[in-house]
């Protein structure tokens, strides 16, 4: 047993500068995977949960069928073959048009993966919000896409938060595939210690543990955003709505102020 | 001249026709309250004034404008205030930015006057002290009054409330209930889907009841509720009395 956490010890001791720049590597793809992700996720999901009322033009509605077959397409074939295979085939498919870099290709390929389940996040945290509040919006005058922005997707988010959250924790840990394609990531490395130390069982051991911290280092992180979001908040400055800055308004109605209904 | 004039419109939902035809019109300043058993079309008929519904059949002029082909539907429907059972209050802002947003977006104000306007009509409602409360945290009678406010600071000509006290419990209804009566003694053309009927006797000038998608009689609250003609009224009324 000593021998273990002796080997264990070497590795770091050697290996430590690579095994963080796996973890750096490992962070970056799967985060700005995640953005670039909610990004599609969001544009694609909005799309597919708006509705068109009535005044919508026959072209609009042409368009929009159109886009919600592609959307589907789009969904069904990335949430249903595995993003190791997305990658090999993305990669070597588009390397001799546009000779693309490894990395560059691995953000690709989990941008859009990450993309197709943000979209079905995004629509059914749309379609979890309550119509009544679209209905107020549209009884005010706001426009489809102003509903959509100010009052729908907000709540939206809010919503999908967790789901949002979970899907950055799967690709910290799903991005190991992408050393298919020979990204330096956490796994990449992690393999080539191995192979060089014939220390498998350590090697591995650190690497649980490294995806073990990462991942619990990003639940706490996106527990606490989601608390910071749900706590109500102030956005006008406090002088603003300050009870004491409403005198000029009684001031203003004395003074018969703007009521402007048609007298009777 | 009317200020909403309805011809003949008929609605339906799959194979259920929910309006049959219905003649109605108000008059600038007037405050209308529409009565009737659930199911009767009643909200119907107010959801299709600012078009949340289209009907199938029939013509609306509102303000003089045939808003079936208006080409403006947001225009249209920013002069047109409307208060739903369940508030509505837009849950990711709160009270302040609430009726200030809309004013932004639909009125192109700028922040100072979209915030003046709206602490004028909340201090109206009295609730310009919960300006910066999270709308979670108020009650439903203070619910309903900031969404009244909302509606006001889009300084609509038409206010439509539809059941706005049905959702409250009894000891808040009054609270709303006196908002209205101080907007229709400012003048404000109203109409009402109410089951208060204390309310409608007290400050509606016309009291419609719908009855299976029809109106089956219209008149002064003093006629409907004393003294109505249609024997169905009669009905309704003893059994709501």
């Amino acid at each position: 047993m000593t021998s273990f956490w002796q080997g264990i010890l070497s590795i770091l001791e050697r290996y430590g500068s690579s095994l963080l720049l796996g973890v750096r590597t490992t962070l970056i793809v799967s985060l700005t995977g995640t953005i670039f992700g909610l990004i599609l996720g969001l544009a694609v999901g909005g799309l597919r949960a708006a509705k068109l009322d009535y005044t919508a033009s026959p072209a609009a509605r042409i368009l929009k069928k159109l886009f919600d077959i592609l959307a589907n397409i789009y969904i069904t074939v990335f949430r249903g073959t595995p993003m190791m295979v997305q990658a090999v085939f993305f990669y070597y498919a588009l390397l001799d048009v546009i000779h693309w870099s490894p990395m560059v290709a691995a953000i690709f390929v989990i941008s859009i993966n990450t993309g197709a389940y943000m979209a079905e996040i995004v629509r059914s945290g749309i379609q979890a919000v309550d119509i009544g509040q679209t209905e107020a919006a549209r009884s005010l005058g706001l426009s489809n896409t102003q509903t959509m922005m100010q009052v729908v997707l907000p709540q939206a988010i809010r919503n999908a938060f967790p789901a949002i959250g979970n899907e950055f924790i799967v690709n910290i840990k799903d991005s190991s595939v992408l050393m298919i394609i020979s990204i330096t990531e956490l796994m990449f490395q992690s393999k080539s210690i191995a192979g060089s130390t014939f220390l498998f069982t350590e090697t591995y051991f650190i690497e649980a543990m490294i995806y073990l911290f990462l991942t619990t280092v990003a639940s706490l992180i996106l527990n606490y955003i989601e608390k910071r979001m749900n706590r109500p908040k102030m956005s006008l400055p406090q002088s603003v709505t300050d009870p004491k800055n409403v005198n000029y308004i009684k001031e203003s109605e004395q003074k018969g102020g703007n009521s402007d209904y048609a007298a009777r | 001249m009317p200020l909403v004039e309805i011809e003949n419109i008929h609605k339906r939902f799959g194979s259920l026709e929910v309006l049959k035809g219905v003649d109605f019109h108000v008059n600038e300043g007037e405050v209308v309250c529409l009565i009737g058993r659930s199911g009767s079309g009643k909200s119907t008929l107010l959801r299709c004034i600012n078009l949340l519904e289209k009907p199938d059949d029939g013509g609306i002029r509102v303000f003089g404008e045939d808003i079936l082909h208006t080409k403006d539907v947001n225009a249209y429907r920013a002069k047109v205030g409307m208060c739903f059972q369940q508030f509505n209050l837009f849950s990711n802002l709160d009270v302040l930015q609430n009726c200030v947003m809309p004013q932004m977006k639909v009125l192109k104000k700028s922040k100072e006057e979209a915030v003046k306007t709206a602490l004028y009509y909340l201090n109206k409602v009295g609730m310009a002290d919960f300006a910066g409360a999270s709308v979670q945290t108020i009650s439903g009678g203070q619910k309903q009054r900031v969404a009244i406010a909302r509606s006001l600071c889009m300084e609509p000509k038409l206010m439509l409330f539809d059941e706005p006290t049905s959702a409250l419990d009894p000891e808040m209804v009054s609270e709303v209930l006196n908002v209205m009566k101080q907007l229709a003694s400012d003048g404000l053309t109203m109409i009402v889907v109410t089951h208060e009927m204390g309310f409608a006797r007290e400050v509606a000038d016309r009291v419609v009841f719908m009855d299976k998608g029809v109106i089956e009689e219209e008149g002064t609250p003093e006629k409907l509720f004393t003294n109505p003609d249609s024997d169905r009224t009669r009905e309704f009324l003893n059994v709501i009395g």
